[in-house]
């Protein structure tokens, strides 16, 4: 296979996977499938493997990781920051930067998301690993090219580094991917689980959701609007709305998101319509249906875009907490035929007093 | 004393029990009294349908809710029929016929007008041995259905055609004398007396063929419904509902005509004339017309038997039925005119809905396991054989037959009424139908004798007693329920057709409630907003505006030519599985049913918020 630096989603093929990591193969298939996702493009393991391979940084890590006690808390912050600062500290190999700065240009220089895109096993879960993985509304090529060797670095925190070692896996070949993602101008944003989270439910699509971009969601600082929907009968049976008295949006003159106070009028204003929560709702179900699984799906309204077409999936992973509890239930006896219907009558259990 | 007052939130102080018993959740019938006008209700009605002082201890043991969804109002005498008949072929089937092994009849009372039933269950040591022989004969049923049905079909249509035979002939001067001469030896009277005999016979054997797939029918729902339970415990009942209902059930017919016509009185230029003045004066208008001939023959056409169609349930003699007062189909033709002149579209979205219940059903079945699926397929395909039965029985008995019934009942009463009996052509209906026998003998034995009748001298101010009764028995609502209720309900119509259930039962008892929110039943989705509409009866259709939100005690499938210009329905009784609900999900009409009050707590005018998906209607003003 040819060696590529860059790979639009929207050209990212099931042989592409492993080398533009988790969320990029996600984003790319969205994209195939025809889902409504922020263009964008991954920059691939490959340019990451070049970059190793200059300036003999790949034997620079080794060094550094020689004989390192993951258990000793001091030594492995050293060797985490010692490493990312020499990542830091070079620039990207030439024809990589040249790739990404065609690509930047190619879509539209928009105000970007750089995330990094790892495969499952390299790190713990993306729960663990902190704000390092995400930079929002990145403005210009430099910015983009800086944050693409941040996402880089954050394959050595120091909690990275000590997750590979308990789990035997070689820090020599660990490779990572990093999506670059237009910004979405995000009027509401928030998650969508398509079964319910308190109990597994999977007849429920339960949906958080506020004002502006949806880490306030996701990282917990703000109280959503909550709603639970029917799966089936795309029904909106209980809502819960909520005090959101912030929101993270894009600020173009910063190149970042800033927070701000939500206004006095709109705190406890319903953030999504009737009509877009079932959006939402129809979204999470399709992505499920998609990947044979229930999911996780971040989502966003934009508001530069017209009513009805301003609904983005930016991301869809497996749930795993219920999926992995379905299998351990017992399966219960099901009767059939009149000896059925004789239990029924003898058992009536929505009748009981 | 009302409910208010029992549950001590009113002036009067709450009646003692006599013992001490411990307060139990409902009243006693017995410490009910009736409103003020209705002193000696008692005796108009059978001693078979009262509470009686003598059975106090047993009768306060049972538990009691009103049905005021088949008889929201109190009725004349005569229409104890129906009440007699129905809910005893009710319970043969479970008892007798099909040895519903948990679940036998229904008893009933009335109580200040409105009627009270007590599911009766089985001995639990008795259950056991019922098993076998319903396996037998049930199953029999289960797996003959296609074919017991169609024979049903031709018995009912039998006992239509030979209800309608029947004639009543006033007494003549003379007796025939052609029969004289022959040496017949009878008289007019035989006649006349075999006449009203034969009606009433008809009418019970059709309330028997009416129960004899309806048990099953319930019980087949059941258990799917508790299987979907089983898989889904949160699924919603209107779910389960709408993945067994068809699509297109006899009940809809009657509209479909209506539909129908008015597309072609629109194509063929008469409708213009069918817009204005009495039914007699637009029929005559569009006879007049080039076109007019083809319209009228359609008419006609359409009216056997589909205009055998009440805009009330079928149990009261007030009924109206479209084929004996036009107004009312023409009234809701002429609507649909307007709206297919102004270019909308009036059918039932059939393709739509069958297209919809199909994805649900799929849906739902993919979320289970490969086990489950067989199981879930082999309850769906009894419960979608055995359902039609449930809708389209509605409109052979109650509708059609019932109608033929009471047309016959009404020129009988004419008959009498000319006789001399009473002043109104209707008198008859303030009469129970054994004390029509008297009043027939009165009239045969005044023929005979050459003498005036007796009572013309009696039933007239007797009449206008009974009425005045009635009319103050219907001046106070029921109360819902009598007594405790049971831990466990066995009998398969209170649960399904009722909607008794804990949660009605805590509705009831205004439990959880919170302000300006009504909690019902989530009959049909859908959320919408307007203003309200309360109606008490079928008479006052025509006072609803577009959009606006009919608050009734119950529906009828035959107010469906409306439910394309209301915004909702809300309800006060009306399980899942009621003919109502059914309509209004199949005609995708938002609808909360079983809220035991919204009809009195309403006001018209007000500003309402109906949620069909959760069961709630908020009084926004």
């Amino acid at each position: 296979m040819t060696v590529t630096y860059t790979l639009p989603f929207n050209a990212i093929g099931t042989a592409d996977h492993a080398r533009v990591g988790g969320k990029c193969a996600s984003l790319g298939q969205m994209t195939q499938a025809g889902v409504a996702v922020p263009p964008g493009f991954a920059v691939t393991t490959d340019a990451f493997q070049f970059m190793l391979d200059q300036h003999g940084l790949k034997d620079e890590i080794a060094r550094h990781l020689e004989g390192l006690d993951p258990e000793n808390a001091a030594q492995l912050d050293r060797v985490a920051q010692a490493i990312r600062q020499r990542i830091g500290s070079h620039h990207l190999p030439g024809a990589v930067e040249e790739a990404i700065r065609t690509a930047y240009t190619a879509f539209g220089s928009f105000p970007v998301a750089v995330r990094s895109s790892a495969t499952a096993e390299d790190l713990p879960d993306a729960s663990f690993a902190g704000q390092q993985d995400t930079y929002l509304w990145i403005t210009g090529v430099s910015d983009v090219l800086d944050k693409v060797r941040d996402c880089w670095a954050s394959l050595y925190t120091a909690r990275a580094i000590a997750y590979r070692a308990k789990n035997n896996i070689a820090n020599a070949g660990v490779l990572m991917s990093v999506g670059v993602q237009k910004m979405v101008n995000a009027r509401a944003a928030g998650v969508a689980m398509t079964l319910d989270p308190s109990n597994g439910d999977r007849t429920r699509i339960v949906i958080d959701a506020s004002w502006g971009l949806g880490e306030t969601v996701v990282s917990g600082i703000v109280t959503p609007d909550n709603f639970t929907v029917e799966k089936v009968l795309e029904q909106i049976l209980a809502r819960k709305i909520s005090d959101k008295h912030i929101e993270l949006v894009g600020d173009a003159a910063a190149g970042a998101a800033i927070e701000r106070e939500v206004e006095a009028s709109r705190r406890n204003r319903q953030c999504l319509s009737d009509a877009e929560v079932l959006a939402v709702a129809r979204l999470a179900k399709r992505l499920e249906r998609q990947n044979k699984c229930p999911q996780d799906v971040e989502w966003a309204i934009d508001a530069d875009l017209p009513d009805g077409e301003n609904l983005m999936a930016l991301q869809s992973r497996p749930e795993t907490v219920w999926s992995q509890k379905k299998k351990d239930t017992p399966k219960l006896a099901l009767a059939t035929g009149m000896e059925s219907i004789v239990n029924t009558l003898n058992n009536p259990r929505s009748t009981r007093l | 004393m009302g409910l208010k007052e029992f549950f001590g939130g009113g002036d009067k102080p709450v009646a003692k029990h006599l013992d001490t018993k411990p307060k139990s959740m409902f009243p006693s019938a017995y410490d009910v009294a009736p409103p003020d006008g209705a002193k000696g209700w008692e005796q108009i009605y059978p001693y078979y349908t009262q509470f009686q002082t003598a059975r106090r201890a047993e009768d306060d043991a049972k538990f009691w809710f009103c049905n005021s969804q088949h008889w929201p109002t109190p009725f004349r005498p005569f229409d104890t029929i129906m009440l007699d008949f129905a809910i005893k072929c009710l319970g043969q089937y479970n008892t007798r016929h099909l040895m519903v092994p948990p679940a036998n009849g229904i008893e009933y009372r009335l109580l200040n007008g409105y009627v009270y039933f007590s599911p009766v269950a089985v001995e639990p040591e008795k259950i056991g041995p019922r098993v076998p022989q319903f396996l037998d004969r049930a199953g029999h049923y289960f797996g003959n259905w296609a074919s017991l049905y169609a024979n049903w079909q031709t018995k009912v249509k039998a006992a239509i055609k030979e209800m309608d035979g029947i004639k009543f002939e006033p007494l003549p001067e003379v007796v025939p004398v052609e029969w004289v001469k022959s040496g017949k030896g009878l008289d007019n009277t035989n006649e006349l007396l075999e006449a009203y005999d034969h009606a009433i016979t008809l009418c019970y054997k059709i309330w028997q063929y009416h129960f004899e797939f309806l048990n099953l029918g319930y019980a087949a729902y059941l258990d799917f419904f508790q299987f979907m339970k089983g898989q889904f415990p949160t699924i919603p009942d209107q779910a389960i509902a709408k993945m067994v209902q068809g699509v297109d059930s006899e009940l809809f017919r009657p509209d479909d005509e209506l539909k129908k016509l008015a597309h072609l009185a629109v194509q063929l230029g008469v409708d213009a004339a069918l817009m204005t003045g009495t039914p007699e004066q637009a029929l005559a208008a569009v006879g007049n017309l080039p076109n007019g001939a083809q319209w009228l023959a359609a008419w006609k056409g359409a009216q056997d038997p589909w205009f055998n169609f009440t805009s009330g349930n079928g149990f009261y003699s007030t009924d109206r039925y479209w084929i004996d007062h036009f107004d009312i189909p023409l009234g809701f033709m002429r609507d649909y005119i307007g709206r297919v002149k102004a270019g909308e579209k009036i059918e039932r979205p059939t393709p739509a809905l069958l297209k919809e219940r199909d994805r649900i059903t799929s849906e739902y079945r993919e979320l289970m396991d490969a086990e489950a699926q067989a199981v879930f397929d082999g309850k769906l395909g009894l419960a979608r054989t055995v359902f039609p039965y449930v809708e389209d029985h509605n409109f052979y008995i109650e509708h059609w037959a019932l109608g033929v019934f009471w047309r016959k009942m009404r020129e009988l009463s004419a008959l009498l009424s000319h006789a001399g009996f009473w002043p109104e052509a209707d008198g008859m209906f303030y009469l129970n139908r054994n004390e029509v026998r008297d009043v027939l003998w009165d009239y045969c034995f005044g023929w005979a004798a050459g003498a005036s009748i007796s009572g013309a001298a009696y039933w007239p101010v007797e009449i206008k007693r009974r009425g005045a009764i009635v009319k103050a028995l219907a001046s106070q609502p029921p109360i819902p329920a009598l007594n405790n209720p049971p831990a466990v309900i066995t009998e398969p119509f209170t649960i399904m057709l009722w909607g008794i259930t804990s949660e009605a039962i805590q509705r009831w008892q205004g439990k959880d409630e919170k302000p300006g929110v009504i909690s019902g039943m989530a009959a049909a989705p859908g959320t919408v907003e307007g203003i309200a509409r309360v109606l008490r009866s079928p008479d006052q259709l025509g006072e609803l505006k577009k959009g606006e939100i009919l608050v009734t005690p119950v529906t009828a499938p035959s107010w469906a030519p409306v439910f394309g210009k209301i915004g909702a329905a809300v309800t006060d009784i009306g399980g899942m599985m009621s003919h109502a609900a059914i309509v209004c999900r199949e005609y995708g009409l938002p609808a909360v049913t079983g809220t035991g009050t919204a009809s009195s707590r309403i006001k018209t005018g007000q500003r309402l918020r109906v949620d069909g998906n959760t069961g709630t209607v908020t009084i926004l003003s």
